[in-house]
This record gives structure tokens, C-alpha cells and sequence, in this order.
């Protein structure tokens, strides 16, 4: 592959093929369009096309209430809608200068590692699937679907979680969760186990990912990756490490780092990160403390029933939180957490009134998408697929 | 709560003069004297206001000096408020791993020459930032290798994240193309019900 990349159609009199791949593809995780010129197999030129997914984020939270956004956030990133559901409340807390209660801390890590958890499985499931592995993306799914009955627990929902509002979570974890949860957990590690036993000795599996896709560290930091895809190219940057937000400071993990940057280093991070993120679950449920799920700054928080129905500032509490929206001062700040995929940054501004005058999600998948001609350039047409998969591009938060 | 009173302040009120400058912002203003028009480090996040004149001075040196380091372009963006003059402000957020500190920097751009220079010569992940703000606010970055639109098409008018872009602005429909049918159905069997393409 390598090895004729210095010579060119025009050394043979050939012309490039230039194909359409997508937007409507299997291989297209949701839709994204490349346009390739081929010579013979081996691409020469690759240019990305998106935009089929964009659904006006930043518009709509313009108009709506820093309160209504928040249903926005899960359509983001949508297979770790948790994440961006912490990512913003912290973005508005930030406005605000709100100190949430350590339990809704705790909670809030906890819910955000599942959502982890579950995001690499999909991505993991998925690569391994397009390369010819079925098997083991049914199991990762299998492993998914308990955890997604986990969130169904606390949030009531599987996707759509709408959980965290500025101030705090919208309800407290349910009785007899902890349990369930570890129960869980001891499954997901041994399906983990399984499907590792299964592909990762497996000779197909590791020529179709080893050396594909190599992104080396300087130019991954040019490119502006975060996340998995900046430490299976070998620099150990975590936001949770970096810049701890909520209780990340208070507990104990390993940051796993590739060398090459290839689509295997890439898998193999996720796997441990997977790994690294049962602990993290582990020690946060340990060290759960009791208390209130939510702070109790009038400025955002829903006043009780009680409260609402018998004194006037209630009443009036009530109001303007649902018809003008929880007013921060005016101001601007910037929340970067760390997703599924790296450094989920939310951007407001505010005027002093209920609605942002700009609410930004900074995508951390638009990087890895735009540097896809780098990656892809001078290999098979066939690794579009591993390395396509190794990005884990979520439309939702590539386009928003 | 708000105050109706209050005038309407779009984002934080900068720093006075008289106030102490962050170490970061005081190494701006002193190398590039003249060029920092304001700064601020609301709830911690230390921003810049920079003017558009020197912009990739100051990036260059916000990279490369051993200072400042900001090996990581976290983010490129705008904000756009009617009633503030100038309208746009193209936001850079960046971040240096080995330092650990974090900037913003921000450079009102006008509606009457809405461009700025373009970063990404100096951080590639600009590229594809800085055509996402030319598609939806309409700003042009000079020296950029790419401009054209990103998540919209090509025959999209507009530019819609702008304020006086309503949200329920409908877009010029793409005309049909005409297409030649290789077999005449005739008139019983019509599948799409589209009128016949025009004869040519």
C-alpha cells in the first residue's frame, strides 16, 4: 500500500475513477458522503461532504430556554446522551457560579461512565462488525442493552435521556440501584472478556486494522483530536486528568495511551477505557454520598409542588423559570467535558435574560472528519470501512 | 432575574484599566502593544479581545512561544448580536496540553468588511472550523485553501445562524431536474404522478 503512493495515475496513462461513497450507505454510520478518486483500489483523493444530518442546534437554543435545551443535548451525541446532558448543566452552572450538592456530583459521574461505556461499546461493536465480526457486535450490543436498562432505571429512557438540569439531576438514583448496577457491571466485564478472546487474535481482524489509518501525535494535535483517537496516537490527554470537572479529581484511574495511532491502537484504547470506566463506577459508588440531588438556588431550581400551590414566591419562582427561563447574569463561559469521543465543549453566552444569545457545542468528531483524507489517502478503498469506524462519527454531534 | 431596566449586556462586561491582568493577557498586551482591546477571566475562563490587524502575529506567538504553547485549537466560532457594534465576534477557543492553561480569544468583525485571516496555516483543525462559520455566519477567512460551505448545499441562501435569519425561513426549492425516460410508461402507468420532463 505504502509503497506506491509516490506514483500516480499519469505514470500509467490511467485515469482516476471518481466514485461516490454514501450519504445512504451501511458503512455510513448515519450519513456522511465522500467523494473518492481511485486508482485501481487505492485512493488518491478523499474529500468528506456533511451536513445531511444538521438539524439547527445553535438555532433552535437561541429560542429556546437555557431549561428547554436540554432535551437538545441528547440528540448530540446520541449513543452517550449523558454526557452531553452533564456537559451542558455544567456549561449553565458555570454561568450561574453554581456549586451542585456532591451527591448529584457523584451521580452525575456515574450516569456519565455508563454513557461511556456504552458509546465505545457501540463504536467497538460496530468496527468489528463491518470488518466481518458479527458475532461480537451482537454480544457488545447484549452488553449495551443492560446497560441501557441501568439508564432506563434512573432516567427512564434509553437514548433520550434528558436527565441533568442547571442546578442539578432531575430526579435522585432509585432505590436498590447500586446493586443492580454492580450486577450489571460484572456481566458487561465478562461479555468484554468473551468478545476480546473472540477477535483479538483473530489474523483477519488485526490485518484488516493494524497500520491503517495512521495518524501520527503532532499531526493529530494540528488536527485537533481529542479524546480516544489523541491517545491511541500516544499523547495522554484527558479532560478528566487535564481539567477535572465534578468529582474526577477524587478518583483513581488509568489513562490507557497507544503508540502507533492506528485503527487496532484506537480499538484497544476503547477496550481498556471500557475497563477503566467500570472502576471508575465502582469507586464513585463507593464513595456515593448521601444528600440532596440538586442544589437549591431559586434562580434555576423548580420550587416543590407544595411550595408552588401555597406561597407566592413559589408561585412566582415557578413562573419565571418556565416562561423567561433560569436568567443567568450576563456573561460567557466555556465547559468542555470529556465524551465518548473527546472534548464535548459547550460555549454560552448570556445576556442576563432566559435564552442564550449563543449556545455552541463544540464537536469533538468534526476533527476526526475532517482529517479523514489524511488518514485515508494512499490506502485500499476497503479501509475506508475500519478507519470510517475507528472515528466513531455520531451524525448527531458531527452536524448537531 | 432580569431587569427590564437594565440596558441589555450581550456577555460579560471587560476588565477596567485599572484592574491587574492575568499573566497570559499581560504577555499579549505587552508584545503586541495596542492590540488587545479588552480582556476579562469570567468564572475563570481567561479571554482576550483582539483587535483584526496582527491576528496571526498573535496566534503564531500564542503557538510557538514557549510561554504560551497553545498546541491545541479547541474551537472557531461566532457570535452575532444586532444591537452591538461590531455585529460578529469570531470566538477561538485554544488549549496547550503541555502548559495546561486555556484562552479565548475574541475579534469583532464588522458587517461591512466581515473577514478576518485565517488560522489554518498555523492549526489545521481551523480548516473545516472556519468553513462551518463562513457557511452560517458569513465570514470570510482570508488565506483559507477551502472556503466554501459545509453542512449546507452549494445553492443554499443565506447565511443561517445570523440573527436577522428567521428560523422559519423556507429556502428556494431545488427545481427537478429533468430526466429522460429510457421506456415510455404511457399514460396508465405513471408511478410518481410527476408531469412528463419537458421536451428538449
Amino acid at each position: 500500500m505504502s509503497n506506491i503512493k509516490h506514483l500516480t495515475p499519469l505514470d500509467f496513462g490511467a485515469e482516476p475513477m471518481t466514485i461516490e461513497i454514501g450519504p445512504s450507505h451501511p458503512a455510513m454510520h448515519g450519513i456522511t458522503r465522500f467523494t473518492a478518486e481511485l486508482d485501481g483500489e487505492v485512493i488518491c483523493k478523499m474529500e468528506p461532504d456533511i451536513g445531511y444530518l444538521h438539524r439547527g442546534f445553535e438555532k433552535e437554543a437561541e429560542a429556546a430556554t437555557y431549561l428547554q435545551i436540554v432535551p437538545y443535548t441528547d440528540r448530540l451525541n446520541y449513543v452517550s446522551p449523558l454526557i452531553n446532558n452533564v456537559g451542558y448543566a455544567l456549561a449553565v452552572e458555570k454561568l450561574f457560579d453554581l456549586e451542585i450538592p456532591r451527591r448529584a456530583q457523584f451521580a452525575r459521574v456515574i450516569m456519565s461512565e455508563v454513557s461511556r461505556i456504552t458509546d465505545h461499546l457501540t463504536c467497538n461493536g460496530a468496527t468489528a462488525m463491518e470488518v466481518g465480526a458479527m458475532t461480537v457486535f451482537l454480544w457488545f450490543v447484549k452488553a449495551r442493552e443492560y446497560l441501557w436498562e441501568m439508564v432506563e432505571e434512573v432516567t427512564g429512557a434509553r437514548l433520550t435521556t434528558n436527565w441533568t438540569r442547571p442546578g442539578g439531576n432531575a430526579n435522585d438514583l432509585p432505590d436498590g440501584f447500586l446493586p443492580m448496577l454492580e450486577e450489571r457491571l460484572k456481566k458487561v466485564e465478562a461479555v468484554l472478556r468473551e468478545g476480546e478472546i473472540l477477535i483479538l487474535r483473530n489474523k483477519i481482524f488485526l490485518d484488516r486494522l493494524k497500520g491503517i489509518g495512521i495518524m501520527p501525535r503532532e499531526r493529530a494535535i494540528a488536527h485537533g483530536f481529542t479524546g480516544p483517537m489523541l491517545r491511541a496516537s500516544g499523547e495522554p490527554y484527558d479532560l478528566r486528568r487535564a481539567d477535572p470537572y465534578l468529582v474526577y479529581g477524587e478518583l483513581d484511574f488509568e489513562i490507557p495511551v497507544g503508540t502507533v495511532g492506528d485503527c487496532f491502537d484506537r480499538f484497544l484504547v476503547r477496550q481498556e477505557e471500557m475497563r477503566q470506566s467500570i472502576s471508575i463506577v465502582r469507586q464513585a459508588m463507593d464513595k456515593l454520598p448521601p444528600g440532596d440531588f440538586h442544589c437549591r438556588d431559586r434562580r434555576v431550581w423548580m420550587p416543590d409542588r407544595y411550595d408552588v400551590y401555597n406561597s407566592i414566591e413559589g408561585l412566582i419562582d415557578h413562573f419565571k423559570i418556565v416562561m423567561e427561563g433560569p436568567c443567568p447574569p450576563p456573561g460567557e463561559a466555556y465547559q468542555g467535558v470529556e465524551g465518548g469521543n473527546g472534548e464535548v465543549g459547550f460555549y454560552l453566552v448570556s445576556d442576563g435574560s432566559g435564552r442564550p444569545v449563543k449556545c455552541r457545542v463544540r464537536p469533538p468528531c468534526f476533527n476526526f472528519v475532517a482529517a479523514m483524507p489524511e488518514m485515508t489517502v494512499g490506502h485500499y478503498i476497503a479501509d475506508i470501512v475500519p478507519i470510517f469506524g475507528s472515528i466513531n462519527m455520531i451524525g448527531g454531534e458531527l452536524e448537531r | 432575574m432580569s431587569s427590564i431596566h437594565a440596558p441589555r449586556q450581550i456577555g460579560p462586561a471587560l476588565a477596567a484599566p485599572n484592574e491587574t491582568p492575568p499573566p497570559l493577557t499581560a504577555l499579549l498586551q505587552q508584545t503586541f502593544a495596542g492590540q488587545v482591546q479588552g480582556w476579562h477571566k469570567q468564572h475563570g475562563d481567561e479571554t482576550v479581545v483582539l483587535g483584526r490587524e496582527r491576528m496571526l502575529d498573535v496566534f503564531a506567538f500564542l503557538r510557538d512561544d514557549p510561554r504560551c504553547r497553545f498546541n491545541l485549537m479547541i474551537d472557531l466560532t461566532a457570535t452575532d448580536d444586532l444591537a452591538r457594534v461590531p455585529r460578529f465576534e469570531v470566538v477561538v477557543h485554544l488549549k496547550s496540553i503541555p502548559l495546561r492553561h486555556r484562552l479565548r480569544v475574541r475579534i469583532p468583525v464588522a458587517l461591512a468588511a466581515p473577514e478576518v485571516d485565517s488560522i489554518s496555516g498555523l492549526w489545521v483543525a481551523a480548516d473545516w472550523y472556519e468553513r462551518e462559520c463562513w457557511d452560517l455566519y458569513g465570514i470570510r477567512f482570508k488565506g483559507h485553501p477551502n472556503l466554501k460551505r459545509l453542512l449546507m448545499w452549494e445553492g443554499f441562501e443565506g447565511h443561517p445562524l445570523r440573527k436577522d435569519y428567521e428560523k422559519g425561513h423556507v429556502q428556494p426549492l431545488v427545481p427537478m431536474r429533468p430526466v429522460k425516460e429510457r421506456y415510455d410508461y404511457g399514460e396508465r402507468y405513471d408511478p410518481v404522478r410527476t408531469p412528463p420532463p419537458p421536451q428538449n
